[in-house]
């Protein structure tokens, strides 16, 4: 369906096949030199690779709130980062009450799942007040108009947190059952981020089971192939959008508590980054497509942590992990020619629907 | 009508979210930070005005909903109550929890202010004056529109000299007439009360003269004949230019600098306007180009030691415009199939691309790294040094009065409407025979040229470049203000860059509010004119097909 | 309607010309270089820092500073203290802006700023040609104050540390006192972080050590495994990362947490040198060392704790950054500068612009609370006293410079 391209090679394509080809020997001559010099043993490499991993299952987590609003709105929700903020933000008052009183480790179970609790409520109702106040009166605007919308609400929120929690940073408590190291068949992971692994797999069946299998998964799908087919066969257009809504807020409110247990901070400004590296998963995996977003996820975390030291030290590059971000975007943009709607294609509604 | 109870819990509602709003405004710091500024010297400060200010608009929210006189006011009363209510609660839980553990803002001295300088036992005062303000919104939704106008613009006069206060001092500083306004108009730091009188009055009466006798107006000029209309359009074009031209002088140094900036951003959103407006290609990297244009000139230029050579500033912009088109169309090579929204993240790559790049360590014996590209000297022009921003408010003038030119021309050719049709539907411009690739990378590239001249200029202005210039933000607010400006209107980024880049500079002394008033007043633009503030012809038309499809679906809230 | 915009925009411009042609402009700036200040009137003094955006705590922590030295101070000759401020971004044209309209301000009689030496580079010389001094709390860029810094800067000191200072005694303490041969450096691509990674760097290499990696990283980033991981394989011992209290906390965590790395020792600068690192980086702040100005007791008095305890009870929170004693001390030597050349007459005072600035320049002796500080003729101020401090506990309640972490070196 998309685009009408001809067969034949243009000079577009022959430019492309360039720059892949450009970008193909940077990255073998790079990798040979990287691996010729040998600085590196088959563990640390397998670290790395854990690493990326693990990081790549944050972006995930917060991609797949971020993919569903786009399936379903086709909207991008500028603003999702900040809800991921909001969330493990609010928690952080809980958690420290909790670790100061001591009951973050003797009762580590409930109250994890408290904090989790205040953590995905606050996402949700800051999700939904904005959908509400922000979104909703911009339905039918031209395709621009939400985007500077979200753009506008991403700033107010990140401002109005700073307003209401102070500039300065706040170190999560860290409770002693995530501390440590596990080792399996000889790969160390650290505890937090194996548990963020297995959480946003977890997170990604459940997201899917839900979208595919339940009644109001069905009507989703329903308002995203057709608004307004959807409103004629008796759905609530506005129930379901704000269930989309409050569903996506919540999966970025419990990855922002998964977040703050990793990393140990949180911050008014610590929604921006993710949000957009979040984005740029959503994007690599296919926008809507929910297990696109857990492997863009992966693949941005992967080539992100492995990238930098396998291309570019190998090229003789000073300080290779500043330039993380160069790779990760050329690979996005590289992936888009390939497949210009990501690696698993759009919308995982079409389909099954 | 009588008041049914579904009334008064609207009503009550009101009052519940302008209630939140101010105890919002009250936990965030603003109450505080804005209880220094007064607007008029012996009245109570803006920030102690805030929460009355919020039942103000409670009341009037409520008032509108109502039928009859009395319910009106009934329902600004209950509005109005309901909001100083939750401001005294605030203070209430505030003196009983120690809120400050997770608010930073709630201290003793908030509370303090919020019950206007008295201590607990005078937790009713903002009820009271919640309540008094409530009323007021309600009296003032009943008095006759014109009225009602002239009043709001008469205090929004007042507000508004009152909050730029520091800057209308400084363009009254010299010369005995200026001394003379500002003595009348002024104390030390606000309004004087006579002065806010005089202001308050001139403004009001202004407008109800200007309402009565508009129609007269718009009759009297309707009905010229076409010579001397002709005339007065010839001498409105005239008195404009001169009006420009004699701008930088009226407005003083810190004024032109400002006029600058918002010179290279409507330089910026010329460009972008290219790629979004008329070609409707998403581009959230535009500060990529922006930042290829400075780097080429501060390079080129710089007396420092990372130049390449010292060519003159004249000599260097057509490399660095060339350089920026270039990239331009490398950029458009590789995202030429992507479409939609898959664009808007990678351009933004490409945007980050550019900035990690100059900024890396890799680039640095090149380009400086964090250090930057300094001692860039300033322009010459027949032995003249263009030093000053006022004289650069000149050089921008110049370059932005060339570029909106080669952009109308754009827009009014082939090319331009080559354009149109590629925003309108992708697949029917190239079935109608459009070679989208050339002109895909036509728009990319004369785009990326514009930012390319804003960057130069950018570069000359600042005197260094440094790669923490050229953040993601500069891409998104020049996105921002064509939107806001409105979609492919070129009027509409003039008019965008000064309300989106001009107003936060003249509101950098709020600086910790200003990005919170920044986020708020985009999402509320969107909504009060999603069509931008000065649309296309097209769009405009667009709209009033959409007017009516409006009142099918009923009122949006 | 378009008649009517243009007959609108005419009026406009008349009512422009009419303002304009009344009153003749004289040349711009302060002709008189003085200012005067009729009694009861207050002093006024600026700041521009960045105190919006994303750098935001940077400024507001400096800020917080000067509100609480003008709190202290009380009246300076006699009259109150007017604080105004710009936002200038931590960018070079935020910092052209903010200079510009404080230039064009003839009451401000000093200001303190900027807060990254990218906007000091054009903002500095653009307030000097006002005649308005300024001076730096946290700009640590050598440049700022060499000897050819031109005339542009005359008007321009720091109370920030060059970073030549605190490098070279970084390095120094590695070398002579760690007996380190390989250390790895990592910076945030902020100029203060660059430049003290790479002064670092090049002494420790004229005293015989090698550095094994100079990698860089972003002040956002919050994962740091991959780059340790990288360093680790030169195995160095001693890893220099003189960068903020966010990104810091995230190293010395994952430090620990890396293979290979478990014996290297770790070492920062005075920009994470706070309680709330010690919240950032939890348990695994143990044992490492930091370089900053000597805030010990026996060097200060308790006068610094006495500052925290005011800036709890006046902000909430406790202080941002690591420069709010620099804004401090900087609104200190001002006040003495102009307590110093305020002449009295009948009708208020009269402070000389070049007076006060020389009077700046002569600053000596005046005890702050970054140390003693005495301005040389380029401008820097700083206590030269560089210490080392070794932290022994992670409690940050516990945090009280020179006994936990303990002052070692020198």
């Amino acid at each position: 369906m998309r685009g009408g391209w001809p067969d034949k090679l243009s000079p577009v394509d022959a430019v492309l096949w360039g720059f892949r080809l450009v970008v193909l020997v940077l990255v073998v001559w790079g990798t040979i030199g990287t691996v010729l010099a040998a600085k590196y043993s088959g563990e640390v490499w397998l670290d790395f690779l854990v690493f990326g991993l693990s990081q790549g299952s944050i972006y995930a987590l917060i991609a797949l709130g971020y993919t569903m609003v786009y399936g379903i709105l086709r909207m991008i929700n500028f603003a999702h980062g900040e809800v991921f903020m909001a969330g493990a933000y609010t928690a952080y008052f809980v958690a420290d009450a909790l670790a100061r009183s001591g009951h973050l480790d003797r009762y580590p179970l409930p109250s994890l799942l408290l904090v989790l609790a205040v953590s995905m409520t606050t996402s949700t109702l800051v999700g939904v007040l904005l959908e509400r106040v922000a979104y909703r009166p911009l339905r039918h605007a031209p395709r621009l108009v939400p985007l500077i919308a979200a753009i506008g609400a991403s700033f107010f929120l990140q401002y109005a947190f700073r307003g209401l929690y102070g500039s300065g940073f706040k170190a999560y408590p860290e409770p002693d059952i995530l501390k440590g190291v596990w080792t399996f068949a000889g790969v160390r992971i650290l505890k937090t981020q194996a548990v963020v692994l297995v959480a946003a797999v977890i997170m990604m069946l459940g997201l899917y089971a839900f979208v595919m299998k339940t009644k109001t998964g069905t009507a989703m799908r329903a308002v995203a192939e057709d608004l307004e087919a959807a409103a004629l066969m008796g759905i609530n257009v506005d129930r379901i959008i704000v269930t989309t809504f409050a569903v996506g807020a919540a999966m970025a409110g419990a990855a922002g508590l998964l977040y703050a247990l990793v990393f140990k901070q949180v911050h008014f400004f610590m929604g921006f980054v993710p949000g957009i590296k979040a984005f740029t998963a959503a994007v690599l995996g296919g926008i809507g497509n929910i297990p696109g977003a857990m492997l863009g996820g992966l693949f941005l975390g992967l080539v992100e942590s492995v990238g930098p030291i396998l291309f570019l030290d190998g090229l003789g590059i000073v300080a290779p992990y500043q330039l993380k971000d160069v790779i990760a975007f050329t690979m996005l943009v590289m992936v888009l020619i390939f497949r210009p709607s990501g690696l698993l294609g759009e919308r995982l509604a079409v389909k099954k629907a | 009508m009588s008041t049914g109870p579904r009334r008064w819990t609207e009503a009550l509602r009101s009052g519940l979210i302008w209630g939140a709003v101010a105890v919002f405004l009250a936990l965030a710091g603003m109450v505080e930070a804005l209880a220094g500024r007064q607007v008029v010297a012996g009245l109570p400060s803006l920030g102690v005005l805030l929460p009355p200010l919020s039942a103000l608009a409670a009341g009037c929210h409520a008032a509108r909903r109502a039928a009859g006189t009395a319910a009106a006011l009934v329902h600004g009363v209950v509005a109005g109550t309901t909001t100083g209510t939750l401001v005294a609660a605030l203070v209430l839980t505030g003196s009983l929890l120690d809120l400050r553990r997770v608010f930073v803002n709630a201290s003793p001295a908030l509370f303090r202010l919020l019950l206007f300088d008295r201590d607990l036992e005078g937790a009713w005062t903002p009820v009271a004056a919640a309540a008094v303000a409530g009323v007021a919104g309600a009296v003032g939704t009943l008095l006759p529109p014109r009225f009602t106008r002239a009043v709001v613009t008469g205090l929004a006069w007042v507000l508004a000299l009152g909050l730029f206060q520091e800057l209308v001092q400084l363009l009254l500083v010299d010369g005995t007439v200026r001394t003379a306004i500002r003595d009348v108009l002024y104390t030390t730091e606000a309004l004087s009360p006579g002065g806010s009188a005089l202001v308050f009055i001139v403004a009001a009466a202004g407008t109800w003269a200007w309402a009565t006798h508009r129609s007269r107006l718009h009759q009297w000029a309707a009905e010229l004949p076409p010579r001397p209309a002709r005339l007065l359009r010839g001498l409105g074009f005239v008195a404009i230019a001169a009006a420009m031209l004699a701008l930088p002088l009226v407005a003083g140094p810190f004024l032109s600098h400002v006029l600058v900036l918002v010179g290279l951003y409507v330089l910026m959103g010329l460009g972008l306007n290219l790629e979004v407006g008329f070609a409707g290609l998403l581009d959230l990297g535009f500060v990529a180009f922006f930042a290829i244009g400075a780097y080429t000139v501060g390079l080129l230029t710089s007396a420092g030691g990372l130049a390449v050579t010292h060519l003159s500033f004249w000599a260097a912009v057509p490399v660095a415009v060339a350089v920026s088109l270039i990239a331009g169309v490398v950029l458009g090579l590789p995202v030429l199939r992507i479409r939609g929204d898959y664009l808007a993240i990678a351009t933004l790559g490409f945007g980050e691309i550019i900035r990690i790049l100059v900024l890396s360590d890799f680039l640095r014996p090149w380009l400086g790294g964090s250090q930057g590209v300094l001692s860039i000297p300033k322009p010459e022009i027949f032995g003249l040094e263009l030093a000053g921003p006022q004289h650069l408010f000149y050089l921008t003038l110049a370059a932005s009065a060339l570029v909106a030119l080669v952009a109308a021309r754009l827009r009014d050719s082939r090319l331009g409407r080559a354009w149109m049709a590629l925003r309108e539907d992708e697949d029917v411009a190239e079935a109608m025979g459009i070679n989208l690739v050339n002109i895909k990378l036509l728009a990319y590239g004369l785009g990326a040229a514009f930012a390319g001249v804003s960057g130069a200029l950018f570069a000359v202005l600042v005197g260094s470049v440094f790669p923490h210039s050229f953040q993601l933000l500069i891409s998104i607010n020049v996105l921002a203000l064509i939107i806001v400006g409105g979609m492919g209107s070129m009027p509409g980024v003039v008019v965008g860059a000064l309300f989106l880049v001009g107003l936060p500079e003249l509101l950098r002394e709020f600086s910790d509010f200003r990005f919170l008033i920044y986020g708020a007043a985009l999402v509320i633009m969107m909504q009060l004119r999603p069509e931008g503030l000065w649309p296309a012809a097209a769009v405009r038309r667009e709209l009033h097909a959409g007017e009516e499809m409006k009142n099918v679906r009923g009122p949006a809230g | 309607m378009r008649r009517l915009q243009s007959s609108l925009i005419l009026m406009t411009a008349l009512f422009a010309l009419v303002v304009w042609a009344f009153a003749p402009t004289t040349a711009a700036g302060q002709a008189t270089g003085m200012v005067k200040i009729a009694k009861a009137q207050p002093i006024t003094i600026a700041y521009w820092l960045v105190v919006a955006g994303p750098d935001a705590s940077l400024g507001i922590d400096i800020r917080r500073g000067i509100e609480l030295a003008i709190a202290d101070k009380g009246k300076v000759a006699g009259h109150p203290i007017r604080l105004i401020g710009e936002d200038s971004g931590c960018n070079a044209e935020g910092g052209v802006t903010a200079a510009t309209k404080l230039a064009a301000n003839p009451a401000i009689v000093a200001a303190i700023g900027s807060s990254c030496s990218s906007e000091a580079v054009p903002g500095a010389p653009i307030l000097w040609k006002a005649g308005i001094v300024t001076v730096s709390p946290s700009n640590t860029a050598p440049s700022l104050t060499a000897p050819d810094r031109g005339p542009g800067f005359d008007g321009y000191l720091r109370t920030a540390h060059n970073d030549k200072v605190q490098g070279r005694v970084a390095a120094e303490f590695a070398r002579k006192a760690l007996k380190i041969e390989r250390a790895a450096t990592i910076h945030d691509g902020s100029p203060y972080a660059e430049g003290l990674a790479n002064v670092f760097a090049e002494t420790l290499k004229k005293m015989g050590g090698t550095i094994t990696s100079q990698e860089a990283i972003a002040p956002t980033d919050t994962d740091m495994r991959p780059v340790l991981t990288k360093i680790a394989a030169g195995k160095p011992q001693v890893i220099y990362y003189p960068i903020f209290t966010a990104a810091g906390g995230h190293v010395t965590r994952q430090a620990k947490e890396v293979p290979g790395l478990a014996q290297a020792k770790l070492m920062g600068a005075d920009g994470m040198f706070s309680a709330d690192f010690l919240r950032a980086a939890g348990a695994a702040a143990v044992g490492m060392y930091h370089s900053s100005p000597d805030l010990s007791a026996e060097a200060l008095g308790p006068r610094y704790k006495e500052f925290l305890g005011k800036h709890q009870k006046k902000y909430g929170e406790k202080p941002l950054s690591a420069f709010h004693a620099h804004g401090y001390d900087a609104a200190m030597i001002i006040f003495a500068a102009i307590e110093k050349v305020a002449k009295t007459d009948g009708t208020g005072i009269q402070i000389g612009r070049k007076a006060l600035r020389d009077a700046l320049f002569a600053t000596k002796g005046h005890k702050g609370l970054t140390g003693t500080i005495t301005c040389d003729k380029h401008g820097d101020c700083a206590d030269p006293k560089i210490a080392v401090y070794q932290t022994e506990s992670a409690d940050a309640s516990k945090w009280d410079p020179g006994k936990n972490p303990r002052k070692i070196y020198p």
